[in-house]
């Protein structure tokens, strides 16, 4: 993998930190007039998720990470591993609890998902921004309530808690922000 | 991710970064400037941005060309120049008395959001005044352009002892290396070995995050090690007549008394040289020019270099350089 020189850093750049491959988040430049430059990198640790800064002497070269994103449709699960395939060479790739983390409440079938692989084996699975899922339990609501008021806990199929609004009934379909957590709306 | 190039590509580059109304505010900033040193009868000078010597500073870089003309059919090289000290103290030593500046000074490898390669100086230079003299000044004209409160002073080493507990000047290196740790660059400090990299990573870091937050703040008497072109402290030599100021998380000037001694003059250029061939740089040739004008007679002063476009943003509240001037280098 090639090295990137600190002139390089920028947001979205794959570099390697301890081992672990992280992405650039924030990259600034400290200089003195009179001494060392520095860069100020705001970095995410792609494994544990961790976000972090580090400092280094500008000038320097840093190990880039072979990281590569791919969008792939999750297939299912047989307990251990989560299946994605690739919609167009039909190629399948598996995916651990660790590389899922907590995505796995928003996995639902056939949605294509971002997977992470670094040096080809996943690391990280993003789901689309909204995905739409069943309510499996939730209080029944009043009646004449709106939208509004500060709603009620609801569980969804895959096992996620998201609040709704009290109109909302067990067995519908609702739409969620799945980088908030938030209920979007209803689907008819 | 695939926003943000999205975004860059749609940027009108052909568009001014600063807005109009910002470049009017500017411009009323820099006749105030002109305004203070008449008032003060400091006469305003211009001196080439392009001259035939450079700087040897190890951390600042030069922008070259090469001039072809009559009387120069071989090219003569030519460096933008990095500030332009040099050629200011010739015209003191010539007899100029005070004498102010506002020009373009240039520096490769520099950019970002307190950065560009081609930026506006403002630089004066006071024969009679030591360097708390000269602060006095830059306090007064702090004051008149951003009707900000009066200046708190420190020096290095009580900046250090208040916000990290450590004596800059006798800290060892490996206690300086602790302390980087300590603070989360632990990447730099376990293979620094330079004491003055690992201050200027603490002091950029560490100190300078803390301090002239809410009045501006001069850090005076900065080591031996780092005097740049000061004298060195006649009381405590291991400290240099150097200082800088400081205002909301920007350094906005560098000031000394100045050298005036032509052979210590040429053998800080000579260290220079030895660091830059350690550091695998280029050595660069001593300005001669200068040099003579030292050993001419540079009378007794003290000088300063203040960033114009840095004072802009703090007058008019903008937190990037590229929203005060016309073009930024990427659209330059």
């Amino acid at each position: 993998m090639a090295n990137y020189s600190t002139n390089e850093f920028k947001g979205g750049l794959k570099i390697m930190i301890d081992g672990e491959p992280c992405s650039i988040l924030e990259n600034e430049v400290v200089k003195p007039g009179k001494g060392q430059a520095f860069n100020r990198v705001k970095i995410r640790k792609l494994i544990s998720g961790k976000v972090l800064e580090k400092t280094f002497k500008s000038g320097e070269s840093v190990e880039g990470a072979d990281v590569m994103d791919t969008d792939l449709a999750y297939l299912y699960t047989d307990g251990e591993f989560w299946h994605f395939m690739n919609n167009e060479t039909f190629e399948q790739i598996a995916a651990d609890e660790k590389a899922l983390g907590d995505s796995v409440k928003w996995l639902v079938e056939n949605d294509v998902c971002t997977i992470t692989l670094w040096n080809g084996s996943p690391i990280a699975v993003t789901p689309p921004n909204f995905v739409e899922l069943e309510i499996t339990e939730t209080d029944p609501g009043l009646k004449g309530d709106t939208a509004g008021t500060g709603g009620k806990p609801a569980t969804l199929s895959t096992g996620a808690v998201v609040r709704v609004p009290l109109f909302v009934q067990i067995g519908e379909v609702i739409k969620v922000d799945t980088r908030s957590g938030e209920y979007v709306s209803r689907v008819k | 991710m695939s926003h943000a190039i999205s975004d860059t590509a749609s940027e009108c580059l052909w568009a001014p970064s600063a807005s109009i109304d910002t470049l009017r505010q500017r411009a009323a900033i820099v006749s105030k400037i002109r305004m203070f040193f008449a008032e003060r009868e400091v006469l305003e000078v211009e001196t080439p941005s392009l001259a035939q010597a450079s700087v040897t500073d190890v951390h600042l870089a030069t922008f070259s060309t090469t001039f072809v003309g009559p009387g120069h059919a071989a090219g003569t090289p030519l460096y933008l120049q990095t500030s332009p000290e040099f050629a200011m103290k010739r015209l003191l030593a010539a007899g100029s008395g005070a004498i102010y500046q506002i020009g373009k000074a240039f520096r490769n490898e520099e950019s970002g959001r307190h950065h560009n390669p081609e930026f506006t100086m403002l630089e004066w230079y006071r024969p009679g005044f030591d360097e708390f003299a000269l602060m006095a000044e830059v306090d007064a004209l702090m004051q008149a352009i951003l009707d900000c409160p009066k200046a708190e002073s420190l020096s290095y080493q009580q900046a250090f002892i208040q916000h990290l507990s450590i004596d800059p000047l006798t800290a060892s290196l490996n206690e300086l290396r602790l302390l980087a740790c300590q603070r989360g660059h632990e990447h730099i400090a376990k293979q620094e070995q330079h004491r003055d990299t690992l201050l200027q990573l603490l002091f950029c870091m560490e100190v300078e995050p803390l301090i002239g937050q809410q009045a501006p703040c001069f850090v005076y008497h900065f080591p031996a090690s780092q005097a740049a072109l000061a004298q060195l402290n006649a009381e405590d030599p291991r400290v240099a007549g150097r200082f800088e100021l400081y205002y909301r998380g920007m350094e906005l000037a560098n000031g000394f008394n100045e050298l005036t001694d032509e052979v210590e003059q040429s053998a800080r250029f000579d260290e220079d040289n030895a660091l830059r061939t350690a550091m695998g740089l280029s050595p660069v040739g001593k300005d001669a020019r200068f040099l003579a004008a030292l050993a001419q007679g540079l009378p007794a002063c003290a000088g300063v270099a203040l960033g114009v476009d840095r004072l802009v943003m703090l007058a008019t509240g903008k937190t990037q350089l590229k929203e005060v001037i016309a073009f930024d280098i990427d659209r330059a």
